[in-house]
């Protein structure tokens, strides 16, 4: 009888490693690790099963994701990949990692709050406290709470005058 | 033809019970919503809202696929004989008018900015509602979708609250359109409450006529605050209500909706891009 305790062991560490080069593709920077939407890697024998989750149900990135998972494992070996999309516990920004956070300011996009305030139904509510990416300055102003994707809110600067993009708590 | 007792994902066998239909009415709501919002793709009033709208039409689109995904995964588990490998997309592009079980106010055309807005603002207070009661249900898929959705209403919500008190107590202009989408809207909002036999019989714990109250009393602090006449205080205007879109009976709209919506699959059987 073969252990494939061990040799699957390892087979999950090098999926996650191998994870971290695949992007999300409308925001390059940001790995789908960064995203915080790979839930779970399993090996089981020669199958692998990767769970994720996606950012927002409409966000069209989704389908390119599920191939470029795809593509990555084929490339260094792993033939039998299935790629299951769960909805629940749904995706929040607090699954970002800090170091996709980084990434993000220096991209020019300002991360998600460390203090997460989700959008809730009270109505004209003073705008969160949004750093410029650019500037640092405090003081911006929301535009609108829908941007360029889904996840992103239009904030503009009041100091250096920059549009910048808000990758929204959620 | 052998398949002459077989379907092309386009009618529903009566075995399949409730479940399938309500997902399919929840489904085609969101998706004949996403239909009409985007429209104004390139209209909007300003860029910031044109883009707020087709965001909002892109969210509902995202629901409608999940609920889809889920009715497919329900038929395709029936006989064979009953019925034909369904999906999403079949499921979307190649059902006919009286299968579509969406609510009618969704089809109505999108008319002006103050008419998009206040159906806005009634589905989105609706499906706040809806989606918060359904993501406690037991069939923890459909419960799955409600939670994810929920998160995304909840944006819906608040801009179409807040685009209502900001045109209806905006210029005199902007009132009066308010109460003309209000007097082109109204009749078609008693359906949302009305349980269709799929909503009474198949859904355990699912209480729809529980919601109306909650309803019209956030639709009336709303409209409070944009100092628009809520409809109690006036009675004639809560007499007739327009029924039949949960049962496939719709508005001469709809065929329009679906004509350009279809015109690629039924031209192009099977085009993928």
């Amino acid at each position: 009888m073969i252990d494939n305790t061990n040799l699957n062991k390892n087979a999950v560490a090098e999926i996650w490693r191998l994870l971290e080069e695949v992007c999300d593709p409308e925001v390059p920077v940001l790995s789908i690790l960064d995203l915080g939407i790979v839930r779970e890697v399993n090996a089981i024998e020669d199958e692998v099963e990767i769970i994720i989750t996606p950012t927002y149900s409409g966000c069209p990135a989704m389908d390119a994701i599920h191939t470029d998972i795809r593509l990555k494992l084929i490339e260094h070996g792993y033939k039998n990949v299935k790629i299951k999309t769960v909805l629940s516990p749904a995706w929040t920004t607090d699954w970002m990692s800090e170091a996709g956070k980084q990434k993000l300011k220096a991209f020019g996009i300002a991360p998600p709050n460390p203090i997460q305030i989700v959008c809730d139904t009270k109505l004209f509510a003073a705008s969160e406290a949004i750093p410029c990416p650019l500037c640092n300055s405090y003081h911006t102003k929301v535009i609108s709470q829908f941007g360029s994707t889904a996840c992103k809110a239009l904030y503009q600067c009041q100091d250096c005058k920059e549009p910048f993009d808000y990758f929204k708590c959620h | 033809m052998k398949d002459n007792n077989k379907v092309k994902g386009s009618t529903l066998p009566p075995p399949l019970g409730g479940r399938a239909a309500f997902l399919l009415h929840l489904a085609d709501t969101n998706l004949v919503l996403a239909q009409r919002n985007a429209e104004w793709c390139g209209h909007g009033p300003i860029l910031e809202q044109d883009i707020a709208i087709t965001n909002i039409s892109l969210d509902q689109l995202g629901q409608a696929r999940n609920f889809y995904q889920y009715a497919a995964a329900l038929i395709n588990e029936l006989p064979e004989q009953l019925v034909k490998n369904v999906t999403e997309d079949s499921l979307a592009y190649l059902r006919t008018e009286r299968e579509f079980k969406n609510l009618l106010i969704t089809e109505l055309p999108k008319g002006d900015w103050a008419q998009t807005i206040l159906r806005q603002f009634f589905i989105s207070v609706y499906l706040h509602l809806l989606y918060g009661q359904l993501q406690e249900n037991t069939d923890g898929q459909l419960a799955a979708i409600a939670e994810k959705s929920i998160k995304e209403v909840t944006y819906h919500l608040r801009w179409s609250s807040e685009w209502v008190i900001r045109l209806g107590d905006g210029t005199a202009e902007s009132n009066q359109r308010m109460l003309t989408a209000f007097e082109n809207l109204w009749a078609y909002t008693g359906e949302f409450f009305i349980p269709a036999t799929y909503e009474n019989e198949d859904i355990v714990g699912f209480d729809l006529a529980s919601l109306k109250q909650p309803w019209l009393k956030k639709v009336n602090k709303i409209f409070k605050e944009a100092t628009l006449d809520f409809p109690s205080d006036s009675k004639e205007k809560v007499t007739f209500m327009h029924t039949g879109g949960k049962q496939g009976v719709h508005t001469e709209h709809m065929g329009f909706i679906l004509s350009e919506m279809q015109y690629l699959q039924r031209t192009y059987p099977g085009a993928e891009w």
